[in-house]
């Protein structure tokens, strides 16, 4: 005695290829259709549209900046942002992976830690690298170079800190204008770097990194960071994180909008203060971006189109002759 | 005893039993054949629901994409400098610039488009999947490209992108303030990526055809009338 088992219904919304007419050739009427002729009218009518949006709109090209142009436009900020790379309290100095190991900078995900898996590929000592480097690179280093490295660890911390306050307490923030004290060596060393800076050496300098050829930008971007002058220029051009910069790029030109919802997350809360928000955003848009191509997958998502019938509008004249 | 033609095979897939392909391109042949037969691969036709504008943007970005490559060679070919220097290579970064913003604005077009025909049906769910995909590799593409600027933009965008991508820790290795790394990235990588999901993913709707309206059935005029007429 055989029994037979009643035929499972199949969604419609299946990825499966199933039984039904998405999943078989197409047998019923047609229309004539030239594929080397739509990719011909395709190409002329997408080469059109971008010589006219060419011409008529450009492209933006505002000039990169350079330590020159910031020791120039901003010396109170050059040397505020060098004392503490001097120092080792700037940001890229406490940093972490991939650039040092500072204890508990990295940003975690509960127990998970990439940051640090990855490890300090990209070493970089902010003294040495953007102040004593330098320094040193001159035919006659100043004799502060000397006397910085002879003293103790407290000692140039004790130099450091003093200087970093008294610019801070100076009128206008002007090195010029500090008050007398114990600074050691460094507002002599800063005398020359800003020199340096200014006359345009310090550029190659910290670029060549003591090499002919150099395509590795990473230590002037983390300097110039650091300070207040390549941030305000951003900001002054709607480019910050929390300004949707993310998306934006300078003038009037529509930017990256495919990166609004990478974006959107750094403008609301809980996101925009966290202090692990990269992580979090990162990990969120790889989620939801899976979740976008494994929506075939998904049930209720797969449904959507069932439910908003927008497909009537496009099958519109389909449906009409049905 | 003559080898079965192209055509034999397309028409009788079965056929390769009386004359079997001996060699591994013999059978990369005929499995390629009866996958996407020549008649599939460059169609004369189309089902007669492949009727409206929704159908014109997935061709739209592929043009945009073949304006995308074509301006970025003649960029990549004069060097990095050249279009700060230059009137014609400044339009020439302009034509790479709107070219990469059609071709977004038509991708998501036909994303949406696709994801409202519920188009992964029927067996398609790769065609789907390789779609997105290319989105997002097309996004990694584009982002790199915005670091080969050479000025403020990218100096800002080096900037401020890496805290991301050291924060998942691959920052060292897709260093954004390394130009070096970053135009291996855009002028060869993820470009040759993007082509090859999406001549993938053109392939693959060859092979699976345009997916029929959601609620087609066999007693749609469409269909019965043919299927009458063939009997």
């Amino acid at each position: 005695m055989s029994t037979t088992k009643p035929a499972r219904r199949e969604n419609p919304m299946s990825w499966r290829t199933g039984t039904g007419i998405a999943g078989r050739p197409w047998k019923g009427a047609v229309r004539e259709y030239d594929l080397f002729k739509e990719l011909t009218i395709g190409l002329v009518a997408a080469i059109l549209l971008v010589l006219a949006a060419s011409a008529l709109f450009g492209s933006p090209d505002d000039k990169a900046v350079s330590l020159k142009s910031w020791a120039v436009a901003q010396p109170a900020d050059f040397v505020a942002t060098a004392t503490a790379e001097l120092a080792g309290t700037s940001d890229t100095a406490g940093y972490g992976p991939p650039y040092n190991s500072t204890p508990g900078a990295t940003q975690t995900l509960g127990p998970i830690d990439l940051q640090t898996l990855a490890g300090v590929k990209l070493p970089i000592d902010t003294a040495q690298a953007f102040v004593l480097g330098p320094l040193s690179s001159l035919p006659t280093p100043p004799s502060g170079v000397a006397t910085w490295k002879a003293a103790s660890a407290d000692q140039r911390t004790a130099w450091t800190d003093a200087y970093a306050q008294a610019i801070d307490k100076a009128k206008n923030h002007d090195p010029a204008d500090v008050a007398a004290g114990d600074y050691g060596p460094v507002p002599a060393m800063m005398r020359t770097l800003t020199t340096m800076a200014t006359q345009g050496s310090l550029d190659s300098v910290i670029s060549a990194q003591g090499k002919f050829y150099n395509l590795d930008y990473t230590p002037a971007i983390l300097f110039m960071g650091d300070g207040a002058y390549l941030n305000d220029l951003a900001a002054g051009l709607h480019l910050s994180g929390d300004q949707w910069g993310m998306m934006n790029e300078t003038g009037n030109y529509p930017g990256q909008s495919w990166l609004w919802l990478f974006s959107f997350f750094y403008q609301i809360e809980p996101f925009a203060s966290l202090p692990n928000a990269d992580i979090v955003v990162v990990v969120l848009v790889a989620v939801l971006t899976l979740a976008l191509m494994l929506v075939p997958f998904i049930p209720g998502l797969r449904s959507i189109p069932r439910v908003i019938p927008i497909h009537r509008l496009v099958w519109r004249d389909y449906y009409r002759r049905r | 005893m003559t080898a079965p033609t192209r055509e034999q095979v397309a028409q009788h897939p079965a056929d390769d039993e009386i004359e079997p392909f001996s060699t591994w391109t013999g059978r990369a042949r005929r499995w390629m054949l009866t996958k996407l037969p020549p008649d599939k691969l460059l169609p004369e036709s189309q089902p007669s629901y492949v009727a409206s504008w929704i159908y014109v943007f997935g061709m739209g970005a592929i043009a945009s994409l073949a304006v995308v490559i074509a301006s970025g060679l003649v960029l990549s070919l004069n060097g990095p400098s050249w279009w700060h220097v230059s009137g014609l290579g400044h339009f020439v970064n302009s034509t790479h610039l709107w070219s990469v913003e059609f071709f977004f604005l038509f991708m998501v077009v036909h994303l949406w488009g696709k994801f409202w025909m519920a188009a992964w049906r029927g067996g398609r769910v790769l065609t789907w999947i390789t779609g997105v995909l290319s989105f997002a590799v097309g996004i990694a593409a584009a982002f790199t490209g915005y670091l080969l600027q050479s000025n403020f933009e990218s100096q800002w965008i080096s900037f401020e992108a890496k805290d991301a991508l050291n924060a998942a820790g691959i920052g060292a290795w897709f260093n954004v303030a390394n130009l070096g790394q970053m135009f291996t990235w855009h002028i060869v990588l993820l470009p040759l990526g993007v082509a090859a999901i999406v001549a993938f993913h053109v392939i693959l709707v060859r092979m699976h055809g345009v997916v029929p309206p959601l609620d087609a059935a066999e007693s749609d005029s469409q269909l019965a009338h043919v299927k009458e007429a063939s009997e």
